[in-house]
């Protein structure tokens, strides 16, 4: 029998925050209150001055296993996104061949259980997300797959995302959209605008991902399906989205680290660090993106972690693959988007953990998948999937001190501020004083 | 704001001042000279070594920045990549360390992508590494022989020479580039060093020619192009890119030439004292009649001429950090 204590913590529950003390006993959170007797031989993790909350959930990871294992494996993913106090992460489907069957599905599900934290899956929308044929949705649904989507390119054909939306929607399953019209975005490394015009660059034009957005929205009115909008880079988007929410549609979206972090002016160096699908927009959009997390536009924070072999980093910018390493400071920098000091707590764990549970369907434990519960609320009897974040504590990222088997992070030398201390998952601790147990 | 190439590298015109744009200009009208000469060749270079790395086809540059280096005695390795092992996915920061290792003082490359010479920079900080075309981004040897052209004629005119007029005769000059500004990195090299220079420029093109979000260059957008060749004192026409697709931007190559070609009735409406200029290969019958391009006001051959003092002087320049006397 093992257990925790968790000392002296802001304990962040759904609808309030007290200081206090919250024991766990075989992975289930035991008793919570403001100073507990625990029993003994219970490990004290001592969690003054830190937030205390359900361990953040990734809506958007790429572990590139199998077919790209020079980049991440599931292992290494999920060690990855333990540091960065995932307790849970979103495998996508983009992996080489796509996870597009029962079988696919089933092996990332297993290896995912061997793994320190839960590997969910997202599985294809249609047969090697060629965006020609669906894939069968409902044989991976059974499964436990509670999101689809092609990601890497969103659904292109119109009547193909309209048959999906009407083929899921009794699956109660959710389909999450990568959004940019490859007729408009095709052939583009960098945000279109006059920055691109100058460096050369063709560009992905900010109407590429709108235009998806709101077809995708009109085609969610019509069937009555649901759409997860994923990392939405645009002002124009994000009112999009929340115009439909307020027409009662089922739509939700997330936004990715990078997008509220950075702006367009870094792909000035052509470092292909910085080239990433939606593409790094202009200041006036990350703004627009940081306002949105505060304010409840947004629902989820979800990383597009997307590790590359660093050789494919060496290729041209125009040639080289987008994407960038997100799990391990993920939490820092939405903490600072939320205006550090100022940062509402109840916000934070909102953005990554209890909205993107709720997206995910992980709220409660599942015995198919083997996952337990995740997004909880600090009550007792919940599955005690837990994360303590000290939001004082200062540090430099440094791409070769990091998990991922890659190495391509745009932030190396990037001081952040608010550091994952404690990560436990399953009543395991995995991460104890920032470093993996 | 760049004031002299010196020992620098060259990837882009932009950022560079007046003076050093006119010390290039200055540095080349003494290699003129040299290539006049019987025997064309100074030891200014002699024992360092320039890699000429084309990674994207081309005759006539890599020509020219050949010459230039051997003028100025140094060794040339002269590398075909395009159908080598880039081909075969060796990643630039390879190939670059590949050629590296055989002791090289200078890069000269061309490459299909944007950037990639200032990616290669960062790769090889030692190494001196000159920028012969990088995608749509520049050119910028070509802009700076396209400003010595034009000042070497309008100083003759002047009854001065190039070197006395330093930049006064660009001042308020009218340059109008006309074509395919979306895909010319020859556009943007242009566009840096006649503004830099003072001259005004404006740009004539179908919409889709032209780049996303111009409002924020230093240019004017021309309504009406025959109005506009009206206003030059410098026509500036651009090849049409359609080995980039720039055939599906407009209609029809013949709309285009209807539209926006220097025809022989628009030249004949030029002004006498108004220069044609082209940087080549030029798509005869499409952006210019085939007859404009050989009349006496057109400079295209001096252009091509020009490209070798303008290369020896920008080799020299920025090799200049090490280089042990100058051997003038």
């Amino acid at each position: 029998m093992s257990s925790f204590v968790f000392r002296q913590g802001l304990m962040v529950g759904a609808s309030s925050s007290y200081v206090g003390d919250l024991l766990v006993v075989d992975g289930v959170i035991a008793q919570v209150g403001a100073s507990i007797d625990a029993p003994a031989g219970a490990h004290e993790v001592d969690a003054t001055n830190c937030w205390v909350g359900p361990a953040f959930v990734d809506l958007h990871t790429h572990l590139r296993e199998p077919g790209r294992e020079e980049a991440e494996t599931i292992e290494s993913g999920a060690l990855a996104a333990a540091l960065g106090g995932f307790g849970a992460i979103m495998a996508m489907p983009n992996t080489e061949p796509a996870l597009d069957n029962v079988a696919l599905v089933s092996y990332v599900l297993e290896r995912g259980a061997r793994s320190v934290v839960d590997v969910m899956v997202a599985g294809a929308i249609s047969q090697g997300r060629r965006g020609e044929m669906l894939a069968p949705l409902a044989e991976m649904a059974a499964l436990g797959v509670r999101l689809f989507t092609d990601d890497g390119t969103g659904v292109q054909d119109p009547s193909l995302m309209r048959r999906a939306l009407t083929y899921s929607k009794p699956l109660g399953v959710r389909l999450a959209q990568h959004c940019e019209d490859e007729s408009l975005a095709g052939g583009g490394s960098m945000n279109e605008g006059a920055l691109s015009s100058r460096l050369g660059l063709v560009g992905r034009p900010a109407i590429a991902e709108e235009l998806m957005v709101q077809r995708d929205i009109e085609l969610v009115r019509l069937t009555g399906g649901a759409v997860h909008f994923m990392h939405l880079s645009t002002a124009r988007s994000i009112s999009l989205v929340v115009a439909a929410r307020d027409d009662g549609l089922a739509v939700s979206c997330e936004v990715a680290p990078h997008h509220f972090t950075l702006d367009e002016s870094a792909c000035a160096t052509f470092d292909p660090l910085f080239k990433v699908h939606p593409p790094l927009r202009p200041r006036s959009d990350v703004d627009a993106l940081r306002r949105a997390l505060a304010s409840g536009a947004v629902d989820a924070v979800a990383t597009d972690h997307a590790p590359h072999a660093a050789q494919l980093k060496d290729l041209p910018f125009d040639e080289a693959p987008p994407g960038m390493l997100g799990l391990e400071h993920a939490a820092s920098l939405t903490y600072e988007a939320l205006g550090a000091d100022d940062a509402d707590p109840a916000s934070f764990f909102r953005l990554l953990s209890r909205a993107p549970a709720r997206i995910a369907q992980v709220r409660s434990s599942d015995h198919r998948t083997r996952h337990g519960a995740h997004g909880v609320s600090l009550e007792a009897g919940e599955d005690a999937n837990l994360v303590v974040f000290d939001p004082h504590e200062r540090w430099t990222v440094r791409a070769d001190q990091l998990q991922s088997r890659s190495t391509n992070t745009p932030y190396d030398g990037r001081e952040l501020l608010g550091r994952v201390r404690t990560t436990l998952v399953r009543g395991r601790l995995v991460v104890d004083g920032g470093t993996l147990a | 704001m760049i004031d002299t190439i010196r020992g620098q590298n060259l990837l882009s015109l932009e950022g560079l001042s007046r003076q050093a744009i006119i010390e290039v200009l200055d540095v080349a009208e003494s290699f003129v000279e040299v290539n006049q000469r019987a025997i064309k060749k100074v030891p200014a270079l002699k024992g360092r070594v320039v890699a000429s790395l084309f990674f994207e086809e081309s005759t006539r540059t890599r020509l020219s920045f050949e010459t230039a280096a051997k003028r100025l005695s140094a060794d040339v390795l002269s590398l075909a990549l395009a159908s080598s092992s880039v081909k075969k996915g060796e990643s630039l920061r390879d190939t670059i360390a590949t050629i590296d290792a055989l002791g090289i003082d200078a890069v000269v490359m061309r490459h299909q992508s944007s950037g990639a010479a200032l990616q290669v920079s960062r790769y090889v900080p030692h190494v001196r590494v000159i920028n012969a075309g990088d995608g749509l981004h520049q050119h910028p040897t070509q802009g700076l022989l396209d400003v010595f052209t034009v000042r070497q004629v309008l100083a003759q005119r002047h009854g001065t020479s190039g070197l006395q007029s330093r930049a006064e005769l660009f001042d308020g000059l009218h340059v109008l580039i006309v074509g395919d500004i979306r895909h010319s990195r020859v556009a943007r090299s242009d566009i840096a060093a006649y503004v830099a220079l003072g001259a005004r420029v404006r740009v004539a093109a179908p919409g889709t020619l032209l780049p996303e979000d111009l409002e924020s260059w230093p240019v004017e957008v021309a309504s009406d192009f025959d109005e506009a060749l009206d206003w030059a004192d410098v026509v500036g026409l651009l090849r049409l890119q359609r080995e980039r697709g720039s055939g599906s931007f407009v209609p029809s190559l013949g709309e285009f030439t209807a539209t926006y070609g220097l025809t022989m009735e628009r030249a004949k409406r030029l002004r006498p004292t108004t220069l044609i200029m082209h940087p080549g290969p030029m798509n005869r019958g499409v952006e210019i009649d085939s007859r404009v391009a050989d009349l006496p006001s057109s400079l295209i051959t001096r252009q091509v001429a020009n490209g070798v003092p303008i290369r020896m002087s920008v080799l020299y320049l920025t090799m200049a950090g090490s280089a042990e006397g100058s051997g003038l």
